[in-house]
């Protein structure tokens, strides 16, 4: 069933891009289905999955590797699975409206059903290779969907940054999970969770740990590559809704949560996780607050998010855990209908600039009301989900190992989430109304746009209302983050605890930053330090990209003899550095069974060869190359090969003819090279020719494994009907060989044909045959 | 006896390498001559040399009578000459008509297109 | 080239090589000999007349165009490879019969005689394409 479910993802994927010319408008509602069906089905298996007896499917795929299509659905990957069916159904409705019209919407749902499946992929993956693969998966489909306007050059710039950044990390990810697969002895991740403490003392856990953790910050946008994310605000507003901020970003954060049972709880896990998510979460919430830009504004505070997620998961408490677990779900429901409405708000004014909106609500009710709630929910009031989220961090923050610091830097995120949620969701639809004609007369749009960011505010407020019944459901994703089975306990009201009483402090901060937004923005701008990590990336391609060129423009100069000086010294050097130091050249001690006639033969081939290069004049080069090749045939028959020696007779006469034709039409031979590069040339070519005499003297001294003449010899007569072996295995043992052999002879023939025949200023093909045929005939 | 064509072969790689560094495209072309014989030679010595006992079975008789010239060297090697040829005859071929495009044979002078 | 002498030899040449490299052909199978060579030899008094007579008259003598030799060579190769096939047998699995001569008596007939029979044509256009392309080339 699971594969099922991922597979349908792909085959939709496939079918998008025609079905989308055929439905027009309707395109977003039909394919909607889908992932509703979908949503349907990973709901039914919860029931499963509390039980504690999660579906499964398992179906080998590469066992040598240890590479199976395993997939597991529990309670953290049913949370995942969840939000990503969940979510994508809006956001696949919002995503036909959107783009109504642009002629590339076909491709847009391609890559965004290919999305969803690669994701369910990661979440519902038993096994760490498999959940690399769609890991990877993501990432290009991400690059894809964030350089879906391919025509413009910030999109393109963007979606390759994202693309290097999350690949490099996945690549570091694979072999973290090769070590850590190693190391456990199996790659089933429910096996690894099931050794316990084993991989903490495993010696190879520094390095996987470190290197997994490169894989999740890059993917889930952590300092120092936070700054991918931002940029990636270029994709289409839907897909920043659904990947950038509820979904694929948080692919790091999902497989933080499911190893913390086995990698999590040292010192290395909570000081690394725990201080890159403060870091993370200071810094989004911080540079958010210089952002003009809806979605940039929103972008910043989903890396703060992505931070304290980071560092809940670092502190590695159940309490923290259940705290991420719940604010990951706040979070999904209410940023993802903010980027909805910041999209609606682009598609109706025209602009994202936050100074240039105000007083909305008049023109556009419904969307007010959804971002309303969503903004309540970013901000943790109550009765909204977001605040029940809010008080669990803040408790865990109180009994984490931290102290004020870590109190302090939690509340500093709370308070930067309150001010983008004034910004985003109340100050563009209260206030003046801005002299902005455009702006001004914005209305109300279809419903399939206002729709999901409305589910998303209602989802908001009725999980904050009915949050007894959400902690029963969201208990089976804790379980599974923490290890064992929890049970969560979720109210509004939790007393007068200190938690509250930072929440008290948190809005009240929050809205007099607010209401001091403007110098606040002036002041940040100035500094911006986000430029530094980005201008860094940006240099850096650019050193990586002029050291690439540097040594392209050395090693292919474009000197043919260079590239092939290069191939034949890189072969002295590799071959008779081996063959001297690991072997030694050996010596077949048979001088004396050396004959008279053999000398003479091998004299005349070595003086022709001398000859050949170094006469001057053409003819007698070639001369001497045909008798090298005479002294050959003389060499195959002496040793018992007539079909060679007569083959090699022959073709060595029409080699000499082709040269006296070609070479007629050739210019003289010239000395072109330097005496320097001639004595160069001749040290490497003895060189080499002593490497071969070496070789074959080594070769020579060790004996001789059988070979499968005898075999051929026994069945040549008797089956092959045959007594020439050497013509039998020709044309009978090794048939095919020699058919493509004379199968490359055909097309070396034609491409002489048509290298000498066939020419722009001869244009017509075989005019002489058919002139001469014509002759024959009168 | 595989000794003399040991030395054989190395001097013909060594005339062979020497003529590929060549700047002249013809010389090049005789380099490629002379490296195919050496190549050919080196499958045959490797196999091990007999003598005058080429691989034909007796008329009459059902198998090769001992000792023989092993026949798969043998066969690898028509296949590999003839091979050559062509390949011979289609960098002949090429060497005619790059000349004829760009008038020299030099090939210091036919960087072009790859830089 | 004009010469008399080997204007002459070549004409008495040519029936002689052909016969010589259809013997060739023949024990090709037995004795040294087989496809390739007799190719070669058979197109060797072509080459010869193309130098002495120049490509053109070359041409008229073979009178078909060597380009449909490889054309065929390959085509009859690949046929007797795909005659076991026919046979539900694998891809160039040899098949056999006799033939039975009169005065000779049974002689094998076989796939891989076709084979080569395709090698034999094979080589033979081969050749002469690429030594007539290069006489001709101006």
């Amino acid at each position: 069933m699971l594969l099922a479910a991922i597979g349908s993802g792909f085959v939709m994927a496939l079918l998008a891009p025609g079905l989308t010319r055929r439905l027009g408008r309707a395109a977003g509602w039909v394919f909607a289905i889908l992932p509703v069906t979908l949503t349907l089905l990973f709901a039914g298996a919860w029931s499963a999955a509390a039980d504690g007896a999660p579906i499964t499917t398992t179906l080998a795929w590469v066992p040598e590797l240890g590479l199976s299509l395993s997939f597991r659905a529990d309670g953290l990957s049913l949370l995942f699975a969840l939000l990503i069916t969940g979510i994508g159904a809006l956001v696949v409705l919002y995503g036909g409206s959107y783009l109504h019209g642009d002629r590339d919407l076909g491709r847009f749902y391609s890559w965004l059903f290919v999305f969803m499946a690669a994701m369910l992929g990661v979440a519902l993956a038993d096994n760490l290779l498999l959940l690399f693969v769609f890991w990877e998966l993501t990432s290009l489909s991400s690059y894809m969907l964030i350089g879906f306007g391919h025509d413009r050059a910030p999109a393109r710039q963007a979606a390759l940054q994202a693309l290097l950044i999350t690949g490099g990390g996945g690549l570091a990810l694979l072999a973290g999970l090769v070590l850590l697969g190693v190391g456990a002895g199996t790659f089933e991740i429910s096996a690894l969770l099931g050794q316990g403490a084993a991989a903490r003392i495993d010696p190879l856990y520094v390095p996987a740990v470190g290197l997994i953790l490169v894989g999740a910050f890059t993917k889930s946008a952590q300092f120092p590559f936070h700054f991918w994310l931002p940029n990636a605000m270029e994709a289409p507003t839907p897909i920043s809704a659904y990947l950038h901020s509820a979904t694929m970003v948080k692919a790091g954060v999902y497989l933080l949560l499911r190893l913390s049972p086995a990698l999590g709880g040292t010192e290395l896990w909570t000081l690394v996780v725990g201080g890159v998510g403060a870091t993370t979460m200071v810094l989004g919430a911080v540079l958010a607050l210089a952002q003009t830009d809806l979605k940039r504004l929103l972008a910043y505070s989903t890396v703060s998010a992505l931070g304290l997620l980071t560092l809940l998961i670092g502190i590695g408490t159940p309490r923290a855990l259940e705290a991420a677990v719940v604010f990951l779900l706040a979070h999904a429901l209410y940023k993802g209908a903010l980027f909805l409405v910041a999209g609606i708000l682009d598609h109706e004014t025209g602009t994202r600039d936050i100074t240039r909106l105000g007083g909305l609500w008049r023109g556009l009710p419904i969307t007010a009301a959804a971002a309303g709630g969503a903004a309540l929910s970013m901000a943790g009031l109550p009765p909204l989900f977001g605040f029940i989220s809010k008080e669990l961090a803040y408790e865990a923050a109180l009994a984490g190992p931290g102290g004020p610091a870590l109190i302090a830097v939690v509340v500093i995120a709370g308070i930067g989430f309150v001010v983008v949620a004034a910004q985003v969701g109340l100050a563009p639809f209260w206030g003046r109304r801005p002299t902005d004609e455009g702006v001004a007369h914005a209305h109300e749009p279809g419903v399939s746009l206002w729709l999901g960011p409305m589910i998303l505010s209602l989802a908001s407020l009725g999980a904050g209302v009915f949050a007894g019944a959400v902690g029963g459901w969201v208990g089976p994703a804790v379980a599974s983050a923490t290890g064992t089975p929890v049970t969560v306990r979720l109210a509004l009201w939790h007393g007068l605890n200190p938690a509250l009483w930072l929440s008290l402090l948190t809005l009240a901060v929050g809205g007099l930053l607010f209401a001091a937004r403007r110098p606040i923005r002036n002041g940040l701008s100035r500094l911006n330090p986000v430029l530094g990590a980005d201008l860094g990336f940006q240099a850096g391609l650019g050193g990586l990209n002029a050291v690439a060129q540097a040594q392209t423009r050395f090693f292919q100069n474009g000197y043919l003899r260079f590239y092939l000086l290069m191939v034949v010294a890189t072969t002295i050097l590799l071959v008779g550095g081996t063959l001297v130091s690991q072997i030694g050249v050996g010596w077949p001690l048979d001088v004396l069974d050396v004959q008279a006639h053999e000398v003479v033969f091998g004299g005349l081939i070595l003086v022709a060869a001398l000859v050949a290069i170094t006469s001057r004049s053409r003819l007698s080069a070639i001369a001497a190359l045909g008798a090298a090749g005479f002294g050959v045939s003389l060499i195959y028959l002496w040793y018992g090969a007539p079909d060679l020696a007569m083959t090699q007779f022959l073709i060595e006469s029409l080699t000499v003819i082709l040269f006296v034709l070609v070479f007629y039409h050739l210019p003289h031979f010239t000395r072109l090279s330097s005496p320097g590069a001639r004595a160069r040339d001749i040290v490497i070519a003895l060189l080499a020719g002593g490497l071969m005499t070496a070789l074959v003297l080594t070769v020579l001294a060790v004996p001789l494994f059988p070979s499968i003449s005898g075999y051929y010899g026994a069945v040549s007569a008797a089956e092959a009907h045959g007594r020439n072996v050497v013509n039998v295995i020709l044309v009978d043992f090794r048939g095919l060989d020699t058919l493509g052999e004379i199968t490359v002879l055909g097309i070396a023939a034609t491409g002489v044909y048509a290298l000498l025949k066939l020419h722009p200023r001869n244009p017509a093909v075989g005019p002489v045959y058919d002139s001469a045929r014509s002759e024959d005939g009168s | 006896m595989e000794i003399v064509l040991a030395f054989v072969i190395g001097g013909l790689y060594a005339a062979a390498v020497y003529m590929l560094l060549r700047r002249s495209l013809v010389k090049m072309l005789i380099g490629l001559a002379l490296l195919s014989h050496a190549a050919n030679l080196l499958i045959f010595a490797v196999a091990r040399l007999t003598r005058g006992r080429p691989p034909i079975i007796s008329l009459g008789a059902e198998d090769l009578a001992s000792p023989y010239a092993d026949p798969l060297p043998q066969a690898l090697i028509l296949t590999s000459i003839v091979i050559s040829f062509g390949v011979m005859a289609f960098a002949l071929a090429l060497a005619y008509r790059t000349y004829r495009t760009t008038g020299t044979d030099d090939l210091d002078a036919m960087r072009g297109s790859d830089r | 080239m004009n010469s008399l002498i080997l204007q002459t030899t070549t004409r008495y040449l040519l029936p002689l090589l052909l016969l010589f490299s259809i013997f060739l052909f023949g024990r090709g199978h037995n004795e040294p000999g087989g496809g390739f060579v007799a190719g070669l030899v058979a197109a060797a008094p072509f080459a010869l007349y193309s130098i002495a007579f120049g490509a053109r008259e070359a041409r008229r003598v073979l009178r078909i165009d060597p380009r449909w030799f490889i054309g065929f060579g390959l085509l009859v190769a690949l046929t007797a490879g795909l005659l076991g096939v026919l046979l539900g047998r694998p891809f160039f699995s040899g098949v056999w019969t006799y033939l039975v001569v009169p005065g000779l008596g049974p002689i094998d007939l076989g796939t891989p005689m076709l084979f080569d029979l395709g090698v034999y044509v094979g080589v033979f256009g081969v050749t002469l394409t690429i030594i007539f392309a290069m006489e001709e080339a101006d």
